[in-house]
């Protein structure tokens, strides 16, 4: 049997989009997702779900997709995801089911686009179920009703572990320092990738099942997790993120317009800078924007840099320049797609070396060098080596430094008797997900350093596992 | 979250000092003398790191005491008692090491005296020799006088105009004591050019100075390192690795800048707010 082409998503016209913060992708209908799911071939030996960081039964919901059965195709997502609709627009399918798909060519860093679309079939479902109001079961257990479990952040790993408890009929208490709930999902990335109703949708879910949300609230500083246990907590997760933007460490990065992604991503997403003055948080926008990375939160800063250029009536020009070529970018593949469609330029093997200010101490310009690819290091990826000579400077009046997280220290700095490796990342037991304190538990980047929303859901519905297990032995 | 109380420290045209008590039990709790709450006033608003001067734990409450400067301390300025502010986080950043250091002097300039108020206590309570000196623009902005005094051993005060106490600049007075004794530790809070000051006038006499910096911040948690300064030549965040830092390690030039980073939209703003 010929495989057919795969179903295109639908997306708003580049020119349309990239002067909002409108969602881009708008997904599947049904018929579309009708003959997506029919190219999958329902192998015997379905090696997709082996690249699932959760083991979503995929075969089976595409199946019931198939069969128009949708509300069992959302239990079958269910069962292993709490938010499909979440998940089907941020997982990097491409380097994980759909990699594993028997349609992907072997030896390459990313699936073939071939592949069946997974993720915008989950999605299809995802949506499905929140427009029709289904839900997985409850499982309500009796033990477990006189426990009370503090979730410390209300990040991917922290909705989903709370989710989790609540169904288990456990009272959950939800603590977030900002004064917004979702983590990473509301300042890291933008609206047009992740809409808010449906990240306050999910929220609104989890208050429904009765979880208690606290927001502007420290855990360690304002109360430490012996207080909280103390308080009548029998259990804790920490699901508290990789905050800690890292830094290039070349001269002039201190200067003025010169941008973590976070700092950027923030003052847009979570402060709505991109409202000024209607919204008070400012955002400097420039004329010659260069954003230094080539992951996801890379594309998203260069992104709705580009758009508030647009906005604002500037020329746009927003570039990402990157140490090694597109092949090697972590970042989605649709992501490097959309941010290209929409008119942002990439310059590959570019190594940043310095940033020089006007006499005020604003960035004017990058001094750089050029790259070629080496051997491969640690990460596999072939290195760049700098090409002597090939010094050059380009034009920059804000630079965006998306180069990596790293963990949370906020906590763990007030608690010693945590055990944090040597990148201040906690350590736990991998089945149970408990630390080295009793009672503990915790999960997603904070465990393991930086990784995708799915993976830290996993973690997270793992760490419930361990704490209902916890619970029932009180 | 709501306003309990609210006094006008200090008047003059373009710059009044006002004094805040807020309902926020869980911080009143914590709080140590150095740490700060990042706060909203709406929920359009910025987030803005405020010192915490005092805290009432068998009240629940936290007293935060500013100058109206930007649109945010206006806007907080003109809120009433009864008011909700959208949001107040903390207690942020590392408490002042309070030991017995020996004679310390302790330096307020400005609304920077505010910030000295529960240090200065702290330190006295610690056995120090506390000597402190304020320093303002003029007469009618001077404040906390009184508690200062009864919390330190030695009291100056001194006006840029003359107006009040001596003519001239704290580090006047700092450089006579450091020329006349030896001091364990010097403790400065205020206006940047006064810290850069102290920290010029402290160096050549080998006294350990900590400041305590007033970097632009928006999460004030360790996520954005908006605040971050280069000291000692590593780059730290105000927030979370700070607020106090070794005064002689402060790139003063590079925080001076980055605190105009949004002069010009601080501008805008608040003169379409007419404010």
């Amino acid at each position: 049997m010929a495989i057919k082409e795969p179903v295109k998503v639908r997306e708003v016209a580049a020119l349309t989009r990239a002067v909002n913060f409108e969602e881009v992708v708008l997904g599947y209908n049904e018929a579309e997702a009708l003959t997506e799911a029919a190219r999958c071939l329902q192998c015997k030996n379905p090696v997709c779900i082996s690249g699932c960081p959760v083991g979503i039964d995929i075969k089976k919901f595409i199946y019931q997709i198939t069969q128009k059965d949708y509300k069992g195709a959302y239990l079958t997502l269910r069962e292993r995801n709490n938010f499909p609709s979440i998940c089907g627009r941020v997982c990097p399918a491409e380097y994980q089911c759909r990699k594993a798909c028997v349609m992907s060519k072997k030896g390459h860093p990313y699936a073939s686009a071939n592949t069946i679309n997974v993720h915008f079939l989950e999605r299809f479902v995802g949506d499905h179920g929140m427009k029709n109001a289904l839900d997985a079961p409850v499982m309500k257990d009796p033990k477990l009703s006189k426990f009370k479990v503090a979730v410390v952040g209300s990040g991917p790993a922290g909705l989903c572990c709370s989710g989790e408890l609540a169904r288990r009929g456990i009272k959950v208490t939800m603590f977030e320092s900002l004064h917004k709930t979702g983590g990473v999902l509301r300042y890291g990335i933008p609206p047009f990738r992740m809409p808010r109703d449906i990240l306050d949708f999910e929220i609104d879910s989890l208050k429904k099942m009765g979880v208690d949300i606290i927001p502007n609230f420290i855990v360690g500083n304002a109360r430490s997790l012996e207080e909280l246990f103390a308080e009548g907590y029998s259990a804790i997760f920490l699901g508290l993120g990789a905050g800690i933007p890292s830094f290039l460490g070349i001269p002039g990065e201190n200067l003025c317009n010169i941008y973590s992604a976070n700092e950027f991503l923030t003052r847009v997403n979570l402060m709505s800078a991109y409202k000024f003055p209607q919204s008070h948080t400012p955002v400097n926008i420039g004329k010659h924007i260069v954003v230094i990375g080539g992951g996801n939160t890379a594309m998203d800063a260069a992104r709705v840099a580009l758009r508030l250029q647009k906005m604002n009536g500037i020329q746009a020009d927003t570039t990402i320049a990157y140490r090694r070529t597109e092949v090697e970018m972590p970042a989605r593949r649709l992501e490097i797609e959309h941010a290209r469609e929409e008119g942002v330029n990439f310059d590959m093997l570019v190594r940043p070396d310095e940033f020089v200010g006007d006499e005020n101490a604003f960035v004017k310009k990058m001094k750089c060098t050029r790259c070629e690819l080496g051997e491969p290091d640690a990460s596999g990826r072939r290195k760049p080596v700098p090409i002597p000579g090939s010094e050059f400077e380009r034009e920059c009046d804000v630079a965006i430094i998306a180069v990596g997280l790293n963990a949370n220290q906020l906590l763990t700095k007030v608690t010693p008797s945590l055990t944090t490796d040597k990148y201040g990342d906690v350590v736990v037991n991998k089945e149970t997900m408990e630390t080295s304190i009793k009672g503990v538990f915790a999960g997603g980047d904070i465990v393991g350093g930086e990784g995708t929303v799915i993976e830290a859901m996993g973690m997270a519905k793992r760490a419930a596992q361990g704490i209902v297990d916890h619970l029932l032995k009180q | 979250m709501k306003i309990l109380n609210k006094q006008v420290l200090g008047n003059a045209k373009d710059a009044g000092i006002v004094r805040i008590e807020v309902a926020a039990p869980d911080i009143a709790k914590k709080a140590k003398p150095g740490q700060f709450v990042a706060l909203m006033v709406s929920e359009q608003g910025e987030r803005i790191p405020l010192t915490i001067v005092e805290r009432d734990p068998k009240k629940g409450t936290i007293t935060l005491i500013f100058q109206v400067a930007g649109l945010t301390t206006k806007l907080l300025s003109k809120a009433s008692v009864g008011d909700e502010l959208f949001a107040i986080v903390g207690p942020l950043g590392h408490a002042t090491d309070i030991k017995k250091y020996g004679k310390v002097i302790i330096i307020g300039g400005g609304v920077g005296i505010a910030e000295i108020y529960p240090v200065t206590k702290a330190m006295k309570d610690a056995e120090n020799n506390v000597t402190t000196i304020l320093g303002t623009r003029t007469k009618v902005i001077l404040f906390l006088e009184k508690e200062l005094k009864a919390a330190s051993n030695e009291l100056y005060v001194t006006t840029d105009d003359g107006s009040y106490g001596r003519k001239g600049f704290v580090t006047d007075v700092l450089d006579e004591l450091l020329k006349k004794d030896k001091y364990d530790l010097v403790y400065a809070v205020g206006p940047i050019p006064m810290m850069k000051r102290v920290a010029q006038v402290t160096k050549p006499h080998g006294t350990k100075t900590l400041v305590s910096l007033n970097a632009i911040m928006v999460d004030a948690t360790g996520m954005c390192g908006c605040c971050r300064v280069d000291v000692g030549g590593k780059v730290k965040f105000s927030c979370v690795d700070g607020p106090e830092f070794d005064a002689h390690l402060v790139d003063w030039e590079g925080l001076t800048k980055r605190n105009r980073v949004y002069i010009d939209k601080e501008q805008h703003i608040c003169k379409l707010n007419q404010l």
